[in-house]
């Protein structure tokens, strides 16, 4: 179909049946027929990612999204600019043209409403990918997260299962403020009927976001804002359509023999470096990706810290209640004696995130935190053998 | 005129506070329980009140055998929640316990026009609506005993019956909540197009909540089926609607969604309202539907009922308006039924209730192992633990 545009402004469906001159003077085109037309953002933008030997996360999770749509016709995406704007973080871009508005929909401002909706037509049997612009504003609609989609399948006595994903950036970001910035893994990782991942680089975002999709229950994919330009390698596996991450397994990054670190997201990279700046003090870090923080790899975490005696966990969010609360229980009742010394966690500070540049970089753990603290830990209670 | 006249005579009090009814046509007339299919045509006496909509007419085509069924079906429902009652005031019922006697006009006359293609969706006052989506009294018996043949194999609770294949998505416990998760109902069959609406239904306290507006504006913008039924029983738990709603006027709530105001003790004016509603739903998108009912228990077993309404508004109501003695009245004053058929009609009733209720109380406990099903459909082997987590860790089936 021709399209005849003099100026790219126009943003909705529209029927034209008048001529139009085009530019030339030669004659205009004559066209009666609905568009879509793509809005100026997406003009050369408006294809989606293929993917290849390196990727960005972004591009990841573009492609994880497009082939689930086009695997299974119950998968639709809805969120706030989601379709026509591309995404916020450009995450569906080129969606809506290759899937149409029915299958992409953009929403009103309303989490509640919209969650509400996403989860009611997975009671019935779609398979919705719900984006929240920043899982901070899911705290609109954690009703329906939790008392509508992640209890149901208990209290229904198994009847009624929620196959729907919910997913968006979590966490810290750069300078966006405290009501931004709140990393939400411990809260959500808490719920029963819930599960919660949170992939760390591009070829995890796709092979996660894809298990998530296909999985019949609850899922909160949790993303991280600034890893979404960052580009990784990709595995020659990880380009198959139907490639998929196991679910519940956490993946050791480096091996180590002296400390356990466990972390997720962002401050996976950040722990990488630390180890290898700890390497040459003679320090064999073994760091620990969890990506699944429910259900969390208990056995995972429990062999390495019997392989090493020693654990430190790393986060973004706040400490009190963390995710690593969690994670050095499960040490203390499987693997307790194992430990040389008390376990360490790292975690966000106790604040709302402030703004300002100096005192934001104060409030989440940076990589001289990790060294000096592995260090300490390193260096208490027994002599390593 | 001589009919009111005949029927006054006989002792029979009609509904004279709302009309007569005016039957145009009769049914099979006659001695001997009718249970023709022959169709009755009826006037229903209350007025609909439209907002941005023509009301549908109120002459309404019914039969004997619907009729009957409406009666039968209403006063099972009504001995059920009466059987609830003693139940929880004997403790075999813990925790909530909300009873719906004296709403029942509005699941059972919203039945008559839904088939299996529609879905339902409501609160926690779901007992009967339940039922009347294909549930039996002995699954609702059950599960508010917490006991193994509940219909959610009792772990659920009062408040969280469901029948997926019935169409019926409960059973919600958080005021409001259930009309987007309608609204999403409704996106799917729309998505899927199956020929269906949604109802989700809510009360005049829910009505005010956001999330009802938000799930409005949506299914207005994407053309969703779904009716927004509101069961207006004029109390949202003590707080009545003029102190709770600046606009009690529900079937108005919805502004650009249009509304019908409707008689809720009336079987056959809900039907046609819904009739009506269903239509315009599927070819046009939402609409609100106010069921003006009645509830004459307290909010809960909690609540008596009586420190926010006289007793007196509760007797009137039951004497006035109760659904199950207007249906009466038709099939005695059509002829469909005798007093002594109707007595047989409701000992029958009775007894499938107590029969049901005996096989409920037999009905054991779930097994502990249940502790730790359905928390996931899919758990690639994940743990869970007990409150002694040494003692009581189970891989997640």
């Amino acid at each position: 179909m021709r399209v005849c545009l003099q100026r790219p402004t126009i943003l909705f469906y529209t029927f034209i049946d008048k001529k139009i001159h085009l530019g030339q003077g030669k004659g205009g085109c004559s066209v009666r027929r609905p568009f879509v037309h793509a809005s100026p953002l997406s003009r050369g933008m408006a294809d989606v990612a293929v993917v290849a030997d390196k990727m960005n996360v972004r591009d990841a999770l573009n492609s994880a999204l497009d082939e689930e749509l086009t695997r299974d016709p119950l998968v639709y995406v809805m969120g706030e600019e989601v379709g026509q704007y591309q995404g916020a973080y450009k995450i569906t871009k080129g969606l809506l043209e290759k899937y149409g508005i029915e299958r992409v929909r953009d929403t009103p401002i309303t989490e509640m409403g919209f969650t509400g909706i996403g989860v009611g037509s997975a009671f019935y049997g779609l398979k919705p990918v719900v984006e929240f612009m920043s899982i901070n504003f899911a705290m609109q609609a954690i009703d329906h997260v939790i008392n509508s989609a992640a209890k149901m399948l208990y209290m229904s006595g198994g009847k009624i299962s929620v196959p729907i994903v919910f997913r968006g950036p979590n966490g810290a970001a750069a300078g966006v403020g405290a009501q931004h910035s709140q990393c939400f893994a411990a809260w959500y990782g808490s719920c029963p009927g819930l599960k919660v991942l949170m992939p760390y680089d591009a070829e995890e975002a796709r092979g996660l976001l894809k298990a998530a999709i296909r999985d019949p229950d609850p899922c909160i994919f949790l993303e991280n804002e600034l890893l979404y330009g960052v580009e990784y390698p990709m595995s020659a596996a990880s380009k198959d359509k139907d490639f998929t991450l196991p679910i519940g397994q956490a993946k050791i990054m480096r091996e180590g023999k002296d400390v356990t670190i466990v972390t997720f997201s962002r401050q996976v990279e950040i722990a990488l470096k630390a180890a290898d700046i700890l390497a040459k003090d003679g320090i064999s870090a073994e760091i620990i990706n969890l990506r699944s923080i429910r259900p969390l790899d208990r056995p995972c975490i429990n062999n390495s810290v019997r392989k090493t005696s020693r654990l430190v966990t790393l986060e973004e969010g706040w400490p009190q209640h963390g995710v690593g609360c969690e994670i050095i229980a499960t040490i203390c009742d499987e693997s307790f004696f194992y430990l040389d010394a008390p376990p360490e966690r790292i975690c966000g500070a106790d604040v709302p995130m402030p703004y300002a540049v100096n005192l934001e970089a104060l409030a989440v753990p940076t990589m001289d935190d990790i060294i000096r603290i592995v260090k300490r830990c390193c260096h208490r209670g027994r002599a390593a053998a | 005129m001589a009919v009111r006249q005949a029927l006054r005579r006989a002792g029979g009090r009609l509904l004279a506070t709302q009309g007569a009814m005016a039957p145009a046509a009769l049914g099979v007339a006659g001695r001997g329980l009718s249970t023709s299919a022959e169709p009755i045509t009826l006037e229903i006496p209350v007025p609909f009140k439209g907002h941005n909509v023509e009301p549908p007419s109120r002459t309404v085509e019914t039969s004997a055998q619907e009729l009957t069924e409406f009666f039968r079906t209403m006063f099972v429902m009504r001995r059920m929640e009466i059987a609830a009652d003693s139940l929880y005031k004997s403790k075999f019922i813990r925790g909530f316990c909300h009873l719906y006697d004296g709403q029942e006009a509005v699941c059972v006359g919203m039945e008559a026009a839904l088939n299996d293609k529609d879905c339902i969706i409501t609160a926690y006052r779901d007992h009967c609506t339940h039922l009347g989506r294909g549930g039996t009294v002995l699954e609702v018996f059950a599960e508010l005993m917490g006991r193994k043949d509940g219909c959610s194999l009792g772990k659920g609770g009062s408040m969280h019956m469901y029948n997926k294949k019935g169409g019926f998505y409960g059973g919600n416990g958080i005021v409001g909540a259930q009309t987007p998760l309608g609204a999403g109902l409704a996106f799917a069959q729309k998505y899927l197009k199956v020929e269906g609406v949604t109802l989700a239904m809510y009360g005049d306290g829910a009505a005010n909540q956001g999330q009802l507006f938000e799930a409005m504006n949506i299914s207005a913008l994407w053309d969703l089926p779904v009716l927004y039924v509101c069961e207006n029983n004029h109390y949202g738990m003590g707080t009545a609607e003029w102190r709770s709603a600046k606009s009690p006027e529900y079937y108005k709530r919805g502004d650009y969604v249009p509304g019908l105001k409707v008689d809720g003790m009336d079987c056959l004016a809900v039907k046609q309202a819904v009739k009506f509603a269903k239509e315009y739903a599927l070819k046009n998108g939402p609409m609100v539907l106010e069921m003006d009912t009645y509830r004459y228990h307290g909010h809960s077993m909690s609540d008596p009922g009586s420190t926010y309404r006289t007793r007196d508004e509760i007797s009137g109501v039951r004497q006035e308006r109760d659904p199950i003695e207007r249906i009466r009245k038709l099939l005695l004053s059509h002829e469909i039924a005798t007093v002594a058929e109707l007595k047989t009609i409701e000992k029958e009733a009775k007894k499938e209730v107590e029969d049901a209720l005996a096989k409920a109380k037999e009905s054991p406990s779930p097994d502990s192992e249940e502790l730790f099903s359905h928390i996931y459909r899919k758990s690639y082997g994940a743990q869970a633990y007990g409150a002694d987590r040494k003692e009581v860790v189970v891989t997640l089936p």
